[in-house]
């Protein structure tokens, strides 16, 4: 990044500011509001699975569904302890 | 049969009971029969903007409950021809609106020949505003160019695409986006978000851009809906918007600094 640049990003305006945060927000929401209702649900459960082999906490297990055209699918991500 | 259009916000005081005054006005004026009805039950305010007040005698509820039949609590506008209007109760709860009941004063409205139904909503996202939405073919929602406000479209949004009889039919709530309280010289300057920037965000049809305008509140002081003010921005952009919302095809106005410079020219768009 040139000086220059860092110079016209400093003096961005604040609407420009207010889109950006806008369309960050919007966007995370309407991805929460078309969750399923079942979605904490089965978060809860499948962490307990989980914990029967691994101990992991609440939130090294994250459920997250997208939805691509007319097929959703169903992304689990679990972090595992460091082993030592 | 009746087209039922709710104006909705989310967000509060950004125009809602100013733009249903305006808009059912407007459509009464080009000779459609219409009502609108104020459904901020507790916090009246459409009486007192169409300067009707002190001819209130029955309201809303009062019919839903059977205390008194549509004929006796709809109010005939003394500007506009085929306008009526029902006025909310004062005191009432506000949980007195039940689905049923308002189902029942729709269609009895319908059933009378009247051709639009307009919804003032409350604020919110709460009973009033959902009874108000419920039954839409159309929503209004009425934002201005700020944060907290655009978001809140989207929210209504969503639940209109969710939770309206229509979607829980498998169909559309036909919606549009109303800005209002624009002000092209902040935009222009960079200090507001701008009506490509909203539209942008919403991804919603563009229903008019109204200006922030002194007239606006010299119009509520006297109980005149903006509208009949024909010299004044605020009212020929809602007179557009009325004509978009019957179906013509009109050109944006009021939405930058100079009314026929290069300005505008270059930032016109058909939206
Ligand atoms: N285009 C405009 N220019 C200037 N002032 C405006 C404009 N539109 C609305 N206002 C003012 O904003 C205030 C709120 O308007 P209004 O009562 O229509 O909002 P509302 O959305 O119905 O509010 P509530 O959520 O409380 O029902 C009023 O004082 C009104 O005069
Ligand atoms: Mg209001």
């Amino acid at each position: 990044m040139s000086i220059f640049d860092y110079f016209r990003s400093a003096k961005k305006d604040t609407a420009s500011i207010a889109k950006e945060r806008l369309q960050i927000i919007v966007a995370h929401e309407r991805n929460q509001r078309n969750k399923p209702d079942y979605l904490p649900k089965l978060q809860q459960e499948l962490l307990e699975v989980i914990r029967k082999y691994v101990d992991v906490d609440q939130d090294q297990v994250e459920v997250q569904l997208d939805n691509n055209g007319n097929c959703s699918v169903l992304e689990l991500n679990i972090t595992l302890p460091d082993r030592v | 049969m009746a087209k039922i259009i709710v104006v909705t916000s989310g967000k509060g005081g950004v125009g809602k009971t100013t733009t249903s005054a305006a808009i059912s006005s407007g459509i009464a004026m080009r000779g459609h029969k219409t009502v609108v009805i104020d459904f901020d039950i507790g916090l009246r305010n459409l009486d007192i903007i169409m300067n009707c007040e002190r001819r209130v005698v029955y309201d809303f509820v009062n019919v839903i409950n059977g205390e008194a039949n549509l004929r006796q609590a709809l109010i005939k506008d003394k500007r506009a021809e085929n306008l009526y209007i029902l006025p909310a109760s004062q005191t009432r709860d506000k949980d007195a609106l039940t689905v049923e009941g308002v189902e029942r004063i729709l269609n009895e409205l319908a059933a009378d020949g009247f051709e639009y139904i307009i919804c003032d909503s409350p604020a919110g996202i709460e009973h009033g505003a959902f009874m108000a939405m419920y039954f839409a073919d159309m929503a209004i929602v009425v934002a201005n160019p700020e944060v907290s406000s655009v978001r809140d479209s989207d929210r209504i949004l969503g639940i209109l695409q969710s939770k309206s009889r229509r979607a829980e039919n498998g169909e559309r709530v036909e919606e549009c986006l109303l800005l209002t309280r624009y002000n092209p010289e902040r935009v222009a300057k960079g200090e507001m978000l701008g009506v490509q920037d909203v539209e942008e965000i919403l991804a919603t049809k563009l229903l008019g851009v109204i200006p922030e305008s002194e007239t606006v509140l010299k119009a509520s002081n006297q109980g005149i809906p903006v509208i009949h003010d024909i010299e004044s921005p605020a009212g020929q952009a809602y007179s557009d918007a009325v004509s978009r919302l019957l179906g013509e095809e009109v050109e944006h106005r009021f939405m930058s600094v100079e009314q026929k410079g290069l300005f505008k020219r270059l930032f016109r768009r058909s939206a």
